[in-house]
């Protein structure tokens, strides 16, 4: 057990979580919106494998959400950075203000 | 206090303080490094817990793959020595404002759960792993496994339509 609470490492996720949730808020980059999306899924990863670990250890169901999520995490970004390339080379700016036509 | 412990605590420093630089630094570029080092980090964590299958995915696709393409982004993008645009100080505050509450609240229904480690050994190995990966039985993730390659593909075709320059029209 290592002598550390499960609640201190789920800590650990939840505030990463929250960081992540802050960038997306704040950023209007499209990019690095992009990384704060990715410390989000990561930080699920966390709460994935230490559950598996220390709640149901004789289970493995934890890790291969840990691997389908970093998997499509994968393929979430090359796409979306495929759409913010794209964008650039229309708009010259890849700022989400200045992305906004197709809401009409 | 154990090395493990004293460990653990330096590793979730580590993860925090440079996940927090990296949303809030204005140099993008920087924004990038040091999601590496955070990334890194959550890496460092699994190794801690003693998984060491899913550190080496997280180092390999994360750190090795998706970092690097983001750079690569970057460059094809911006001016790396840019700096961003502040963020309005409103945007900002209502931002910390929901993030600090949003936090409590979830950390609270945690507490208030109270999750205790049942002490067991964690049994997993790669071969564990790989027989239930490609089982058809219970505990089988073979469709999971099939449906995750369709959309692998799905998503390799898309970014290759996407990203591709229209042809110029002289050439038809």
């Amino acid at each position: 057990m290592n002598g550390i609470p499960v609640n201190n490492i789920l800590f650990v996720s939840i505030a990463l979580f929250f960081i992540g949730m802050y960038g997306l808020f704040t950023r209007r980059n499209m990019i690095t919106m992009l990384m704060s999306l990715e410390l989000i899924l990561n930080s699920v990863n966390i709460n994935f494998v230490v559950f598996n670990k220390y709640l149901y250890p004789d289970k493995l169901d934890g890790l291969f959400f840990a691997i389908f999520i970093i998997t499509i995490a994968a393929a979430e970004a090359a796409v979306a950075i495929a759409i913010i390339i794209n964008l650039y080379r229309s708009h010259r700016s890849i700022d989400v203000e200045t992305a906004e036509e197709m809401k009409y | 206090m154990t090395a493990s412990q004293i460990i653990f605590y330096i590793l979730s420093a580590f993860i925090l303080g440079t996940a927090v630089l990296s949303v809030t630094t204005r140099k993008i570029f920087r924004s990038a490094i040091w999601l590496l080092f955070s990334l890194i980090g959550v890496a460092g964590l699994y190794f801690w817990m003693e998984v060491e299958f899913i550190a080496a995915v997280q180092i390999v696709v994360y750190v090795g793959g998706i970092v690097v393409l983001i750079i690569f982004s970057l460059f094809l993008t911006q001016q790396s020595g840019e700096v961003m645009a502040k963020a309005p100080v409103v945007r900002k505050i209502a931002a910390a404002l929901a993030v600090i509450f949003g936090f409590a609240l979830t950390y609270m229904l945690v507490q208030q759960n109270g999750f205790e480690a049942t002490g067991k050994p964690f049994d997993w190995s790669v071969e564990k792993i790989g027989n239930s990966m490609l089982g058809t039985a219970d505990n089988g993730y073979s469709l999971p496994f099939e449906v995750v390659s369709m959309l692998l593909l799905a998503a390799m075709i898309g970014c290759i339509v996407i990203a591709m320059k229209a042809k110029p029209e002289e050439q038809q």
